[in-house]
């Protein structure tokens, strides 16, 4: 993350936020990851719409689930409703 | 009202592009920001945000970063509905002089129960009143989740907050919860609904209908929050799940005032063999836990009668009858 700061001129008025949220990697909050079995995956993309972190991207061109782990922040919800068990949690590090 | 053709499957809306993007820093597994990623995934054209103070605002938007790929516009706690009125008069006005380049542009106001059921109904009511063509969107994680959850009037009874701790006297909040989409159906708008996560495509359904419909319409959606209720992140679903199937959490919705029952809530209504009982609802959450003392035994009972009394209710105004339980 840079660290150069604007100037009171260059600020927008009002507050107003400049930046997307997109910038700040929140994945690296997670202590578990999701792994995604795709030989067991019906791609329902259940996964994908439950997800608060919109972090499980679906790839139109190949048909695939991506899982984007900057993002991700390992609540577990899509392994936990997953009705394929295509997913499962893994300590980060271990998997 | 303009009805253009929808129908939502999983890959259209997973295909179209995120308006409240990754980044946000909610909890994990927080309810309100699946709400608030599905709620984007249903506008139809250009719309306008605008955001009472609440866990959503102050977790899209901390400065300079920006999750919101709509115009957003932050306000004080009690006036979200006020804000939106402005937004859809000016609108109005600009459509006259004819400076408005789009033809439509939507208006939707988020807010928490906080700046829902105490701080804001009466910018709500107001604007409710004045028949302006907006969707609320109420969120309910039912307490103050980002200043560190205290009471509201969204809390139900017996939760422990900190501002209704479960002590060795007291049980939890003694108080019930509002029924604010009842209050909100007594204003005589055109449309109010209730919603849970648990069901997206009925959720989205709802927000289009809500959207497409001239004049005020609500929309109240049931959003488990994993820190203030106190459950494993991973249970958001199943939790907001098991309240819809509880009764706790009936989903309906009404237009011009006529009440109807959402299929999953119907389903209950016709085979209420289906329904459970509310302690596998409040097992799971450590807010309840002082509810399983022997001491605290009764308010479990009497958070059953209320369900059951409310849900009979519903029934009732959606013309539908109980078949005999138990």
């Amino acid at each position: 993350m840079s660290r150069e700061l604007k100037g009171w001129k260059d600020i927008p008025i009002a507050g107003v936020c400049w930046k997307p949220a997109t910038e700040y990697l929140t994945g690296d909050w997670k202590t578990f990851k999701p792994i995604h079995d795709p030989e067991k995956c019906t791609k329902c993309l259940l996964c994908s719409l439950i997800c608060p972190d919109s972090a499980i991207k679906w790839n139109q061109a190949n048909e695939e689930l991506m899982f984007d782990y900057d993002f991700c922040k390992g609540c577990g919800i899509c392994a936990n409703e997953c009705p394929a068990d295509a997913i499962k949690m893994v300590r980060e590090g271990e998997g | 009202m303009t009805t253009t053709p929808w129908k939502f499957t999983a890959k259209e809306i997973v295909e179209k592009p995120e308006l409240f993007t990754s980044g946000h820093r909610a909890c994990a597994g927080c309810g309100p920001a699946i709400a608030l990623r599905q709620i984007m995934k249903a506008t139809r054209g250009p719309t306008i945000v605008t955001s009472a103070t609440g866990c959503m605002e102050v977790v899209s938007t901390i400065y300079p970063y920006t999750a919101w790929k709509v115009p957003f516009i932050h306000t004080a706690f009690e006036n979200v509905a006020a804000n939106a009125s402005g937004i859809e008069a000016a609108l109005k006005v600009m459509k006259r002089k004819g400076r408005l380049e789009h033809e439509n542009v939507d208006v939707i106001a988020f807010a928490g129960d906080g700046g829902t059921f105490d701080i804001g109904i009466q910018a709500l009511s107001g604007a409710a009143e004045r028949g302006h063509d907006f969707l609320y969107i109420l969120y309910d994680n039912e307490a103050y989740m980002n200043t560190g959850i205290q009471r509201s009037g969204g809390t139900p009874h017996g939760a422990s907050t900190t501002t209704s701790p479960a002590g060795r006297v007291i049980p939890g909040k003694p108080q019930y919860k509002k029924p604010i989409a009842d209050i909100m159906v007594a204003h005589d708008i055109p449309y109010v609904a209730t919603a849970s996560i648990s069901s997206w495509q009925d959720l989205l359904v709802k927000t289009r209908k809500g959207l497409e419909i001239e004049g005020p319409a609500f929309m109240h959606v049931f959003t488990p929050c994993p820190r203030g209720w106190r459950y494993d992140p991973s249970k958001t679903i199943e939790i907001a799940r098991l309240g819809v199937e509880t009764c706790i959490f009936p989903l309906w919705e009404t237009i011009d005032g006529e009440y109807s029952l959402s299929p999953q809530s119907k389903i209950l209504a016709l085979k209420p063999e289906r329904k459970k009982k509310v302690t596998e609802y409040l097992k799971m959450q450590r807010r309840f836990r002082h509810l399983f003392k022997p001491e605290f035994k009764h308010v479990i009972d009497e958070i059953q009668q209320m369900v059951d009394k409310r849900w009979n209710r519903l029934l009732k105004r959606c013309n539908m009858t109980q078949a005999s339980q138990s």
